[in-house]
């Protein structure tokens, strides 16, 4: 294992098409772990089946200890944010999970669906799982979860008056250890590294709070804790990885919303998953960070959806910064070059006294 | 089956959601500057997790940043004038740049820590090298600059080594330039919508906004006689900066928009105000003592407003979350339709 803190990952010259936007088959490679190295991992959050219950995020402050804030991200003060059942507001320096919860109302204007026991008068919508002889978790979870349920008797939906139909969206968002970790490559000390593991991690003890990688972030995940000076994010427990356990808040997940595993492993469960919801009719779900030809190049951490991703308050395209970098540089020596010829004109164009 | 979940979208809206368009006329009326001028966005309708910004707004403190950009830029056009300056023969413009340069340095390296959040780490910028990272190379350009700057303005005012003090302004020169234009990189390599979309052109007005400051104050302290590159100088980055200034301030539809509105919007007019007529008065009287300084104060006032409008500009579309949404939104839109031509000519 080399030492990849003083190695920029972008500019080594190995594989120079994709080292700063793209997919990237071995992220753990490029940054470093020529060696060999452990699998990718990463979280599948399942937002279908999320209960809103926050014990994920109780798991995570406790295993961490992360200190208490409000929803605005204020120390040591226990506030409600008044907008709905979500009091943890947004990820921070101090919150490295957090539940999102949307309540949604549509009319409809087709007459009242009749109660009955789910699937009772439907039975031609969905596979029916009494047809194949062998039941994987997929298809059991699926005729629990059929597109029904989800529209009518999920408690994440539910009828309110005859012409009102009103649904609970709930999703743990945590960091997304991105493929082009913007908040990485901006590091000026190294503090954030990629592990082995293909994580993103802060380092406490070299971070020295210069506060580059807050606005680096197009998710809005790391934050600076004010009192302390420096960053702090979720490590996906890089603590517990090496000891062989799950991340905390997977282990805590009541409902497997929250999948921890190999990152391969958990792209092919959600290919299925979605392909399961759809064939029932779930046309609105979508996975959100799992496309390797994404502005990041594919997120370690990914999500399935019911909804656009601003509704959860995540970015509908986001690209890391450093891609347009290259640009940047290019501007800057253009502009600086300029500055010589201003300067060098301005003294050469001037008469002596 | 209803329509409901087998449509996109499906017809779900938040259920205490405010509606969109009134919250955006409102932030609207608040901000608009008064001359005659045009909505340059539609109102967009677009949704939020409850007007929560998606990015988070910069840590940066707001008068240590901006005074180090001016700062910086100041210190580094000034770098560059005198050592040309020493090379020209002028001792009195090479004196007052070196030791503007020098100040400026020294002070913009206090800014720089007394913003970091463990100031007593500020050595940490010095264990890695990374080009992807402007604040780590920003960290390279700043340190052999202060150093050299800050030797050759002590040895200025010592008045000894005289062959080393050309080395040394020599030096400075060579890192001026960048300094002054690596601190656009530095907002510009972030997600913040505002910064980002222009970082084409923001190392263009930082450098030609740190000309004008650099050249008006060199201006103020030097001989009028002496300091007819001051005085060139200075009006040719006033002039670059307001050219620039008006491109970013209106190319890109609605992250343009926290540039023309609210409190930056402000400062970038008074900005525009200031740098005008310090050129102005630059050209006009400029070759008296009167002059110069007023016109130098100008100028230099001008950029430093600037570099405050844009940094507050940045810090209002990273808070409100429609500047991250809208430009992603048609980004994607955009990238469909692309798509869908594609799929149809092939």
């Amino acid at each position: 294992m080399t030492s990849i803190s003083s190695a920029s990952p972008a500019f080594t010259g190995r594989d120079p098409k994709n080292r700063l936007y793209g997919p990237l088959p071995d992220v753990s490679e490029e940054a470093g772990y020529v060696e060999e190295h452990p699998k990718r991992v990463g979280f599948f959050t399942d937002t279908s089946v999320c209960i809103g219950c926050k014990a994920c995020e109780v798991a995570c402050k406790e295993w961490n200890f992360l200190p208490m804030d409000d929803a605005h991200g204020n120390r040591d003060v226990m506030g409600l944010s008044g907008m709905s059942y979500d009091n943890t507001g947004q990820l921070g320096a101090n919150s490295w999970r957090h539940v999102a919860f949307i309540e949604q109302s549509r009319t409809v204007d087709l007459p009242m669906p009749s109660v009955g026991l789910p699937g009772a008068t439907r039975q031609d919508s969905g596979p029916s799982p009494a047809n194949s002889s062998e039941q994987s978790t997929v298809e059991a979870q699926a005729s629990v979860l059929n597109a029904e349920a989800l529209s009518e008797f999920d408690p994440q939906t539910a009828q309110s008056g005859t012409d009102t139909q009103i649904r609970w969206l709930m999703s743990s968002d945590v960091c997304k250890h991105c493929t082009h970790a913007a908040c990485l490559d901006v590091c000026p000390t190294g503090a954030l590294f990629r592990t082995e593991y293909g994580t993103v991690v802060v380092q406490g003890d070299i971070c020295n709070g210069c506060g580059y990688c807050v606005p680096a972030c197009p998710y809005g995940v790391i934050d600076q804790r004010k009192e302390d000076g420096r960053v702090f994010k979720c490590t996906m427990c890089y603590d517990r990885l090496t000891d062989g356990l799950q991340p905390a808040c997977a282990s805590a997940c009541p409902t497997s919303s929250i999948q921890f595993g190999d990152l391969d492993e958990l792209q092919a469960r959600a290919d299925a998953r979605l392909a399961t919801l759809q064939s029932q009719g779930v046309e609105t779900a979508r996975l959100y960070g799992r496309d390797e030809d994404d502005g990041v190049g594919g997120a370690g951490a990914f999500f399935l959806l019911l909804d656009e991703p601003e509704v959860y308050g995540l970015p509908p395209d986001p690209i890391v910064t450093t891609r347009d970098l290259p640009a940047m540089w290019k501007s800057a020596a253009t502009a600086a070059a300029m500055m010589l010829g201003v300067a060098l004109s301005a003294v050469l164009g001037s008469r002596k006294r | 089956m209803t329509e409901g979940l087998a449509t996109p979208g499906a017809g779900w809206r938040r259920a205490d959601g405010p509606p969109a368009q009134q919250r955006q006329k409102r932030r609207r009326r608040s901000g608009r500057r008064a001359a005659g001028e045009v909505a340059m966005v539609d109102e967009a309708e677009f949704t939020s997790y409850y007007g929560r910004p998606i990015i988070k707004p910069p840590v940066w403190k707001s008068p240590d940043v901006p005074l180090y950009l001016f700062l910086g830029g100041a210190a580094g056009s000034s770098s560059i004038l005198g050592a040309i300056a020493d090379l020209s023969g002028r001792p009195a413009l090479t004196r007052v740049a070196r030791l503007t340069a020098g100040g400026g340095s020294i002070l913009s390296v206090v800014f720089l820590i007394h913003d970091l959040g463990r100031p007593e780490r500020f050595l940490h910028m010095l264990r890695v090298f990374k080009p992807t990272s402007p604040l780590s190379v920003g960290s390279y350009i700043l340190a052999p600059f202060s150093a050299a700057a800050g030797a050759t303005a002590a040895v200025e005012l010592l008045g000894w080594f005289p062959r080393l003090k050309r080395f040394g302004g020599a030096v400075a020169a060579l890192f001026g330039g960048p300094l002054a234009t690596y601190t656009a990189v530095l907002l510009t390599n972030t997600a913040v919508p505002s910064w980002h979309a222009v970082h084409d052109k923001l190392p263009f007005v930082f450098a030609s906004s740190a000309m004008a400051a650099g050249g008006g104050i060199t201006m103020v302290f030097t001989p009028v006689a002496e300091a007819g590159p001051s005085r060139k100088m200075a009006v040719t980055g006033a002039a670059i900066e307001l050219t620039m200034m008006r491109r970013v301030e209106h190319d890109h539809g609605i992250v343009s928009e926290p540039y023309r509105i609210g409190r930056p919007g402000r400062m970038l007019d008074a900005a525009r105000a200031c740098t005008a007529v310090g050129a102005g008065l630059t050209v006009l009287v400029g070759r008296t003592r009167l002059g110069a300084v007023a016109s130098g104060t100008l100028l230099a006032a001008g950029s430093l407003l600037t570099r405050f409008g844009v940094f507050e500009a940045g810090l209002t579309s990273a808070r409100d979350p429609k500047y991250t949404v809208i430009p992603q939104r048609e980004r994607l839109a955009a990238r469909q339709q692309e798509d869908h031509a594609s799929s149809v000519t092939s």
